[in-house]
Parts: C-alpha cells; structure tokens; sequence
C-alpha cells in the first residue's frame, strides 16, 4: 500500500455534508446536497464526503434518521462533482463492509474508516474491502484526546499496516490544547513516515480548530478537514471557507478559490442552516469536558424530555467516559439526573 | 449414569470455556466430564484441579472417550466449530455454539430454548443478541414491532481478537436475530467498544417502534416479567430505569417508541462482573445445555430417543 500523490502542498477536505448531518439533525435534503457538492467542486475542493453523520448505516433511532437515503445523496453528490472525489464514512460496529459496497456502487471513491482512538483494529476488515473495491482510504482516530501520542502512533500503525492511506488525529470532542494536539501529529508523522499521509479532523468547541490545522501542517500533516460555515457537530468543525483564506494568506497552495469558498458558504449553505454551530455553553462544555461533539442535539433533546440542563448531561457523559456511538446513554443519564433531583 | 446426570464436554478451555466449567459445576443436571484443548494451558489445568478429564490433543482425543459426552460446548472459534460440528454430529453428540459460526437454529433461552432441545446443533447468537432479543421479544409478543434496534456497549478487554477481526459478524448476526427469534420485521444491531478504566459493566439499549395505539402498560409489564426470566440466569441483568415510552414521530414513520436500558452485570464466577457480555453467553448457553440434559434424561426414563 502506498500513499497517493497530493497535487498541492495540503489537501482540505470537506465534510460540510457528512460532519453537517449531525448539526441538521441528518435532515439533508438531495437539492441541498447537490447545490452543496456544486459549489464546493468550483471552489477546488478535491474530496468531499457525504454520508449521515455516523457515517453510512448511521440512520437509526440511536443516532437519528436520514430524511433522504444518504445512498441516493452519494448518488446524487456523484452527478454533481466533476473533478472532486466523493467519500463516506464508516464506523465499524455501526455500518458495515456491506454498506460500504453499497456506497460504492452509489459513487464513493473515498472510505474513512473511523474507529475509537483505541480500537483501531476493528477497522482491518473494512479496509480490505475498500481495497478490494478500490476505494482510496482514510483511517479516523476518534476521540484522540483519550489516548497518549505514543498510543495513537500504535494504533495508527494497525491502519496503516491494513491497508490505509491516510491516518487522522481526529479531535472529536473539540478538545486538544494546541501543545497536546502537536505532540499527537509529530507522534504520527513520524510513525507514518512515507507510507502514509497524516490527517486532522477539527471542532470548535474551544475555538482551536482552525489554530490546530496551521498547527497541523507545520508539523506536517497534510490532509485537513473543514466544512462550510463550520457545519458539523458540537461548535462545529474548522470553517472550510476560513482554512481556505488562512493557507492562502501562509503561502500554502491548497488549490482552492477564496472566494469562491467564502460565496459558497454565504450563498449556498447559510440559507438552509437551522442553527448555525457555536460556542454556546453546551459546546464549550463539550470542549472542556472531552465529549463526543455528536452528543450536543441528543442532550438538547433529552433535556427538554426530561427537564435537566443539557450541560450538565454533557458534563456527566465526559465523566462517565462515554465514547462516539454511546448516544443511548445520554437518555439514560438525563434519566438518572432527573431522578437525583427528586 | 448413576448418577443421573448427563455428561458434557468443553471444547475451548479459554475464558469463555473456563467460566462455563464453573457454572455448570453448579449444574443438577449436567456432569462436565471433559476440558478440550489444542495446546497445554491454564485452563486445562485448572480443569483437572476440578477431577475433569482434560486434553490437549483436541476432539480427536474427545471422539475416542468412552463414553463419549452427551453435549459439547463449543467455545473455541468459527473456524474450528465448521471443522467439529460434522465429526459431533456423526458420532450423535448434541452441540451448542458458543462461536459465530451459526450453523444450528438460534436460540435464546426465554424465548426459544425448549425448540430445539433435540437439534443436533443450536447456535448462541451473540452476547449482544442473548442481551438484547429477549426484550425485543417481551414487546413484540404484546403489539407489532415494525423496526428494533438494539445498541450493545462493550468494555474493549471484553471484546476479544475473533469479535474484533470481524465486527460486521456481530452486527448481522444480531440484527438478523432481532428480526427471526425477537420478532421485529426489521432489525438492527450496533456494538460499541469502550476503553474506559476501570472497565464499565456491559451496557444494552433496545429501541422498538410501536404503533400510537399500543398499549404502554401491557408492554411495561411485559418486559418486566422478561427480565425476571433472564435474572434466573443472569442475576445482574437489571433496567436501569422504567422501559422509557415517547409519542409518534413523523420521522419515526408515525410510529412511537418504547427504550429500555438495561445493565448485565456478570455473575463473576471465573470472567470479571463487569464482563457481562461474556457471562451472559456461558450462562445462556449453561442454561439451554440443562434444559438438553433434562430433555435426555426425561428421553431415557421414559425409553425413548433423545
């Protein structure tokens, strides 16, 4: 395996419309979506993904049901894209080596394989399925703020060594300070060394997503995540529009318009925003107690249910150690909080 | 059989084997008179601690005791139950499948396990499944079930290299299950490994869909009654809180939902408590291997085949 040649000094992929999903409640709709790829294939986006925000086979009651089967949005964002490349996302233990050959025959040239930041190797299996349907692939670390740089290095190893070509500090909790966020992307650069790209997936929680990803490529990462108006869960992930602008203005060739990006999130995207991301209390919670970013509209909604503070859900979720996936706990925590009060 | 027990063997002298040796100990009905591996190890010597006949020339040696068991456990792995199952059910030995291999019908002892009491071969589904299907099942024999999705978390150090190197196995295997032994028309299953230390104690969620109309109160009963079944066996299964009911949803298709959260903790007989998981498999598969046993002895008294 071998790591594919990158036309520019970075690679910013976007996921305005995987990551997106979990800030619009996974209510896509196919116009949405198409306008969405449209805009972003102009500004020169070369990889964007798609798929409901826990990746494909994410549509559930656990996590929310896709209005639209993020098949026929894969399929749809295909038509639309004439030179970027579509990826997906898969959670091993949520979708499955089936629903990724589904994806693929949607259109899906690109799997991201995202596992907990220490169970990398549940992902061997769907890496050799993507291999096998020739898919280009991307391994995810969630939650890497749980785990020690040395750690993250092994378990990018296990990815690397089955088959993926790109390995990710993915922070999904929004939670790395800029010192711990750097010793994690020299930890993998050097582990990964020219088998393989380095990647760092960001959110806002505590503001340092866009810091990190300069942060990023001065260690030499060179695969970073955005999405348009910070579109993603949590605070939202690093503005694809602003990444843009920041590597222009370092002299950093990433390929991309300006403004072509800063029209696309204006005009396309901010029109069908229902909440636009921020760092509201229950974000920055997030951030400060290292919870999963999906988590924030499960709490908002179990609150109001069951009539205690989302941020004191969330605040329990970072104790209790929940990791991405566990949304069922929230209901149970919100349960357990009701009770305490009385 | 003086004394009126039957005699089984364990084929995986590893953890799960190692647990199930320690409960069927306990067993009325079952006598474990042989430990199976393929190489020395910890478990085949604490089996002969325990007076059982243990080998690490693996079912070869098995196949040539005299006499041969009655029913074998197989807790080894996919691949070498594929091997056995034919060599057990030449020589007319029941087998119940610990592994993923499914080759037998699947059984779940609350809701099915007096269906296959004299099938050569009954598969355990998956510890998720034995979690999970019986509370699928307490709804659906109440009101129609059109779609359930059950959510299994697991402590990494409970999850083994085979459940690993093949997740989607766990995922299918159980959601098929959900839908043919829960009852659900259509079912899902998600896994979840959490590192946490220390470990949490295995954790399932079940969500089923149901129409407006059902009746909340009937089916609140229900799954009461379906846990004190499974506490029979599994002591530490318990709700963590009252089955959680939530209005239609047009996003739910119009239908409403009723969530149970549930908590297994093991038994800790040789597996750790928090190790639900594995414990709630040995104890379902200790379970139906006595209700086999009773079946044969109830055969033997009565002279007929078992």
């Amino acid at each position: 395996m071998s790591r594919p040649e990158f036309r520019h000094d970075l690679r910013i992929t976007d996921t305005t419309l995987r990551d997106g999903s979990h800030a619009m409640a996974h209510r896509f709709t196919e116009a949405q979506v198409r306008a969405t790829v449209r805009a972003l294939d102009r500004s020169g986006i070369e990889v964007i993904e798609v798929a409901h925000g826990d990746g494909v086979g994410g549509s559930s009651f656990n996590y929310g049901f896709s209005a639209i089967d993020e098949m026929t949005l894969i399929a749809a964002a295909r038509q639309e894209a004439v030179r970027a490349r579509i990826a997906v996302l898969l959670v091993p233990g949520i979708g499955t080596a089936e629903d990724l050959r589904r994806a693929c025959d949607a259109g899906a040239d690109v799997v991201r394989v995202a596992t907990h930041c220490t169970e990398a190797d549940v992902a061997p299996q769907h890496f050799g399925v993507a291999r096998e349907l020739g898919m280009e692939t991307v391994g995810f670390l969630m939650m890497a703020h749980r785990t020690s740089p040395q750690e993250l290095a092994k378990q990018a190893r296990i990815m690397i060594d089955a088959g993926c070509q790109c390995v990710y500090v993915t922070d999904s909790a929004g939670a790395l300070l800029m010192d711990e966020a750097r010793a994690r992307f020299e930890a993998l650069v050097a582990e990964a060394g020219e088998e393989a790209w380095v990647g760092y997936h960001g959110h806002q929680n505590l503001g340092l997503g866009v810091a990190n990803s300069v942060l990023a490529y001065e260690c030499g990462v060179r695969s970073i995540d955005g999405s348009l108006c910070a579109l993603g869960a949590g605070a939202g992930n690093s503005p694809t529009e602003v990444l843009a602008a920041v590597f222009d203005r370092l002299g950093v060739d990433t390929g991309l318009e300006v403004t072509a990006l800063v029209d696309a999130a204006e005009e396309v995207v901010r029109p069908y925003l229902t909440r636009w991301p921020k760092m509201d209390r229950n974000a920055i919670v997030q951030g400060w107690a290292g919870v999963y970013s999906s988590f924030l509209l499960h709490a908002e909604r179990a609150a109001e249910r069951y009539g205690v503070p989302a941020h004191r859900i969330l605040r329990r979720c970072g104790e209790l150690g929940f990791v991405g996936g566990q949304e069922d706990m929230i209901i149970d925590v919100a349960i357990q909080l009701a009770a305490e009060r009385g | 059989m003086g004394s009126g027990k039957v005699t089984a063997a364990i084929v995986g002298p590893g953890n799960i084997g190692t647990d199930l040796l320690a409960k069927l100990r306990r067993s009325s009905v079952i006598d474990v008179g042989y430990m199976v591996g393929v190489m020395e190890s910890d478990g085949l010597r604490r089996a002969r601690e325990y007076g059982v006949s243990a080998s690490a020339e693996g079912v070869d040696w098995l196949l040539r005791q005299d006499p041969l068991p009655h029913i074998v456990f197989e807790a080894t792995s996919a691949a070498a139950h594929l091997v056995n199952a034919p060599r057990y059910a030449e020589a007319g030995i029941q087998a119940i499948d610990l592994t993923p291999a499914h080759l037998g019908p699947m059984v779940a002892p609350p809701v099915n396990g007096t269906a296959h009491l004299r099938s050569p071969n009954v598969s355990m589904i998956t510890c998720g499944g034995q979690a999970t299907i019986p509370i699928v099942h307490a709804v659906a024999r109440v009101t129609g079930v059109p779609y359930a999705e059950i959510v299994a978390s697991v402590a990494s150090r409970g999850a083994g290299p085979g459940t690993r190197a093949n997740i989607d196995e766990f995922t299918q295997t159980t959601a098929r299950a959900v839908e043919e032994i829960g009852g659900a028309r259509r079912g899902k299953a998600i896994i979840i490994l959490n590192p946490v230390e220390p470990p949490m104690i295995m954790r399932d969620t079940v969500f089923c869909a149901i129409a407006p109309e059902a009746d909340r109160a009937m089916i609140t009963g229900s799954i009461h009654e379906m846990v004190a079944e499974v506490q029979q066996y599994v002591p530490g299964y318990t709700l963590r809180a009252e089955p959680q009911f939530d209005d239609p949803r047009p996003d739910w298709d119009g239908n409403g939902r009723v969530a149970v959260f549930l908590e297994v903790r093991g038994n800790g007989d040789y597996l750790p408590p928090w190790a639900g998981n594995l414990d709630i498999m040995t104890a379902a598969a200790a379970r139906v291997g006595e209700l086999m046993a009773a079946e044969a002895l109830r055969a033997r008294t009565t002279g007929t085949r078992a």
